[in-house]
């Protein structure tokens, strides 16, 4: 089970209290665990990529074992301790608007 | 009262003498609720547009009259392969789902409503917004690549739908101008004849023109209230022509029109100083009332600031009750929602410090 924090709106869009996990089949990547999220949470969809790109939305951030993985392909592996459940896949709003 | 502010909803509600209010929210606080509306065919069910540049465009329904609400589809999708409209610069620019700017549910199936958005277009959902189809012979117009954003982006901000002719649909672009339907959304003709804008190439151009809003009393379906950017317009003809009833008004710039409910030709406006000040004259905040159909304009300030008052009423803000004796309200960017009890003549405020005023909406309930 992948571990993921959402940001206070979407927690409440979802109607979750804390982090969820959801499970993800195959390989563990950016693309592969949004698609198990909004398949679990669809109310989600739309909120964190665009719904038509699928690209990730301007202000919204993934990070992950204290990294920036925004920039990163979305097809690429997520790192293992993830994967294995030790550190949570964070969705983060991003500071903007002064 | 349904209420969309820049940080959430809320709902007002009082008996017929509107004199005490309960305040409930904010809902969806911290999002931004452009409009919230209800259904005339069923008043329990109300759509909510709820949007943030975080995490883009949801759309909440509601069966029971607000005290609940359910995400539904939020999938805006332009039909076909969308191209280009005009930016800011001239320069071609792709069509960009933005946000959804106002919802208009159908007069008869609570289920069927309709969605203006920016980019500018038109959606229809008819299974109670679980998914939502582009009505693209809209934004398909021949005139449509040229259209060109306003200062609060390229929006569909006005829906009327026809109470005796279902296949009538009026709508209003910011700033493409006004449109008009006769075959339910298939086909739009640009309705702006006898509109005057100077700020653009040809002032009196078939489109491009900032209208801000539309309004329409049901018995009487061709005539046409129009708040531009300057000027308040009428047609008689279905927006066929537009002759200026602006009149002694102090300044004819505003965002916001409406209708009394049971006299046609009584009309409100909210006179705004300038596109560069968007605030009330003198900062004394004043509705003008017109009994005559345009061109003769009273102020109503019984009850409203007379000083140092300086916010602005923004286009969808501004709603009437159906009770015998008429209620006008309506919201400020300061916050305030203001409520008339008697069609304008005395005005108090129900609620004053909540976030930015976007939309009022009333339902008025047995």
């Amino acid at each position: 089970m992948i571990r993921v924090v959402l940001p206070a709106h979407l927690r409440a869009l979802a109607r979750v209290d804390a982090e969820v996990k959801v499970e993800v089949e195959g390989t563990v990547t950016q693309r592969s665990l949004l698609n198990a999220l909004e398949s679990r949470y669809p109310m989600l969809r739309g909120t964190m990529r665009d719904h038509v790109t699928q690209r990730r939305r301007a202000y919204v951030r993934f990070f992950a074992c204290e990294q920036d993985l925004s920039h990163e392909p979305p097809d690429d592996p997520l790192p293992r301790a993830v994967i294995s459940g030790l550190e949570p896949f964070l969705v983060v709003g991003a500071m903007a608007g002064g | 009262m349904l209420v969309g502010t820049r940080k959430g909803a809320f709902v007002l509600e009082a008996d017929g003498k509107r004199q005490d209010w309960k305040v409930s929210g904010p809902h969806f606080g911290g999002w931004e609720i452009y409009h919230v509306k209800g259904s005339p065919a069923d008043p329990n069910r109300i759509y909510a547009s709820q949007s943030s540049s975080w995490f883009g465009q949801i759309v909440q329904r509601s069966d029971d009259g607000g005290r609940t609400w359910e995400p539904v589809d939020n999938r805006f999708v332009y039909d076909g392969v969308p191209g280009t409209h005009r930016w800011y610069d001239g320069t071609p620019h792709p069509w960009e789902f933005a946000r959804v700017w106002h919802f208009e549910p159908s007069r008869s199936d609570p289920d069927t409503v309709f969605a203006g958005v920016e980019d500018a277009a038109l959606f229809r959902s008819t299974d109670g917004g679980r998914s939502w189809e582009e009505l693209s012979g809209l934004r398909l117009h021949p005139s449509g690549a040229g259209w060109q954003p306003g200062a609060g982006g390229m929006c569909l901000h006005t829906i009327i739908l026809d109470p005796n002719n279902s296949k009538r649909i009026f709508t209003a672009i910011s700033a493409a101008g006004a449109f008009r339907s006769e075959d339910a959304g298939a086909t739009w003709s640009p309705i702006n004849r006898g509109l005057r804008s100077e700020g653009i190439p040809e002032p009196q151009a078939e489109v491009g023109h900032c209208v801000h809003c539309i309004a329409m009393h049901d018995s009487h379906p061709n005539v046409l209230f129009m708040q531009k950017h300057w000027d308040v317009m009428r047609s008689d003809d279905g927006g066929d022509s537009w002759r200026e009833i602006s009149g002694n008004l102090p300044t004819d710039f505003g965002f916001t029109i409406d209708v009394h409910a049971h006299e046609p030709q009584t009309l409100y406006v909210v006179p705004i100083k300038s596109d560069s000040e968007h605030f009330p004259i003198d900062g004394q905040l004043r509705v003008y009332r017109s009994r005559t159909g345009g061109e003769e304009w009273e102020p109503l300030t019984n009850g409203l600031p007379q000083r140092d008052c300086y916010v602005n009423v923004l286009r969808d803000a501004m709603a009437v009750d159906a009770l015998d004796d008429c209620g006008i309200y309506f919201g400020t960017t300061g916050g305030q929602v203001y409520v008339s009890p008697d069609s304008g003549d005395t005005w108090k405020p129900i609620v004053r410090d909540l976030p930015a005023v976007l939309s009022v909406e009333v339902q008025t309930l047995p």
